[in-house]
């Protein structure tokens, strides 16, 4: 399905497996250059694990990823991941401000952000500039993500891999985010990978859906397909969701 | 001293173990297997060292040096289990304290170059670098435990290992320094050292006593920081794969 369009990410038979446990199996397909693809499917799929070797956080065990038609073990590592940011899940912080985290990206480069620039990515997600001098401790689940957000895009990586980065935010955050993404993918065609369990989210926001199962991909194919699943597991998944 | 007194000095082994049967706190056995054993381990060591110090011999020195080395390294390894090579980090770490204190003491004569300097000195540092080893690996491992994702999130933002790691090692240094400096803060005012304590009993000058607790001290410093430094910048590679991604921690 993907064939048409120029792969940023592509995996050839890309298996993984930690402490004897099998976590993908096989996973071939294409993650096409400028789209946004959502990943869906259930807890313990594999989703979060394909995004860190996508970001070099861990390596296949069998199996081969292309970034941008070449060989992610030809990257330089520190290189490879300002290339394809990532927002983990759990938003971890360091210890001290909402400005420091801010800078951590550019800090790592021994280069400096600006507090004009500060502003500016805090208002692109949602939150004030009151929040610069805050403490982490202090913030909520859903002013974490946000931040976290907002220091993923400082790197300006062109694939973004975005792990569950609504699942804490309320109605009106989420839709300030999904403008966000979907503007920076159209402005700056980033190639983004989007892990949802909203299934409403991922087929509104996603140009492209994978399905994935128990660490295997079961189906693929523009975002529509979860209208219309062919395949009876993802049929029953869609089905469990209320699409 | 003679034995008959030495041997009233039990009186203060019956005490806890009276009290422990009375309270049933069940430390009897314990009491007593460590109190056979430092009497049999010291009365050895004194036997040895009577015997290193009659002989003056370079190689009973470097043996005695040597011995304390390996059985500090074996005891301090328990700790960094999960990290690869610890056994030879911590020997080599311990091993360039010793040279670099000692190399202080006697190439500016500050101690003369004898087994009675020599031994008892070297006991002191490498026992300390020994608990600061510990200290620092109990503290490290915790960090990268309980701090995985900072890590982990360091190196997804471009990072290296170094400035991934940089936060927990330089708490781990801190915390395993604080009860070094701290003691040193009271010195004199709370307790009075072993070593001084040992020295003015003995029958020495207590300003001489003073001196070399002081030589002890500073040099204590030294080998803390050492200790600490040395085996965070030597462990927290083995963390990390050639792909700069953390390792699980056996």
């Amino acid at each position: 399905m993907n064939m048409l369009y120029e792969p940023s990410i592509h995996l050839q038979q890309v298996s993984f497996s930690a402490n004897g446990k099998t976590i993908l199996k096989s996973i071939t397909g294409s993650f096409p250059k400028g789209k946004i693809t959502t990943l869906v499917g259930p807890s313990g799929a594999g989703k979060t694990t394909l995004l860190k070797l996508c970001n070099g956080l861990l390596s296949p065990t069998d199996g081969q990823i292309l970034i941008d038609n070449q060989p992610i073990s030809t990257y330089e590592p520190t290189a490879l991941r300002r290339h394809v940011g990532i927002a983990l899940q759990a938003a971890p912080m360091t210890n001290g401000t909402v400005f420091e985290n801010l800078a951590l990206p550019r800090s790592l480069q021994g280069k400096k952000l600006t507090k004009k620039e500060a502003i500016q990515y805090l208002q692109d997600v949602g939150l004030d500039q009151s929040f610069l001098q805050r403490s982490t401790n202090g913030l909520s689940g859903g002013q974490r993500q946000k931040v976290s957000i907002a220091r993923t895009l400082i790197n300006q990586s062109s694939i973004l891999l975005l792990d569950e980065i609504t699942s804490a935010l309320d109605r009106q955050s989420v839709q300030d985010i999904e403008t966000l993404i979907t503007t920076i993918n159209k402005k700056y065609n980033v190639t983004m990978i989007w892990i949802t369990h909203n299934l409403q989210q991922a087929l509104t926001i996603g140009h492209f859906t994978w399905v994935m199962m128990d660490g295997e991909l079961i189906e693929t194919g523009k975002s529509s397909l979860l209208k219309a699943p062919l395949n009876p597991r993802v049929v029953e998944f869609v089905q469990g969701a209320n699409v | 001293m003679t034995f008959t007194t030495l041997s009233l000095t039990l009186i203060f082994v019956f005490i806890p173990l009276l009290l422990s049967k009375t309270l049933n706190l069940g430390l009897e056995k314990d009491t007593i297997i460590a109190t056979i054993r430092s009497i049999i381990q010291l009365l050895a060591v004194g036997y040895i060292l009577k015997f290193v110090f009659d002989a003056q011999s370079f190689l009973y020195i470097f043996l005695m040096v040597a011995l304390m080395i390996v059985v500090a390294t074996l005891n301090a390894r328990k700790k960094g289990e999960g990290i690869q090579g610890i056994t030879w980090k911590i020997a080599l770490t311990l091993v360039v304290i010793e040279a670099v204190t000692q190399g202080v003491l006697l190439g500016f004569h500050i101690v003369p170059a004898t087994a009675q300097y020599i031994i008892p000195i070297s006991g002191m540092l490498i026992g300390n670098s020994m608990v600061l080893s510990i200290l620092f690996l109990n503290r490290f491992t915790a960090e990268i435990t309980n701090r995985h994702d900072e890590i982990e999130l360091i190196l997804s933002l471009g990072g290296t290992p170094k400035q991934a790691i940089h936060r927990q090692l330089i708490n781990a240094v801190k915390a395993s320094m604080i009860p070094t400096i701290e003691s040193q803060k009271t010195i004199g005012l709370v307790q009075l050292p072993g070593m001084m304590s040992g020295q003015i009993i003995g029958g020495a000058d207590p300003i001489q006593a003073v001196q070399f607790q002081l030589l002890i001290i500073f040099a204590l410093l030294t080998t803390a920081t050492l200790s600490s430094i040395m085996i965070g910048f030597l462990s927290y590679p083995a963390l990390f794969n050639k792909r700069m991604q953390i390792l699980e921690m056996k």
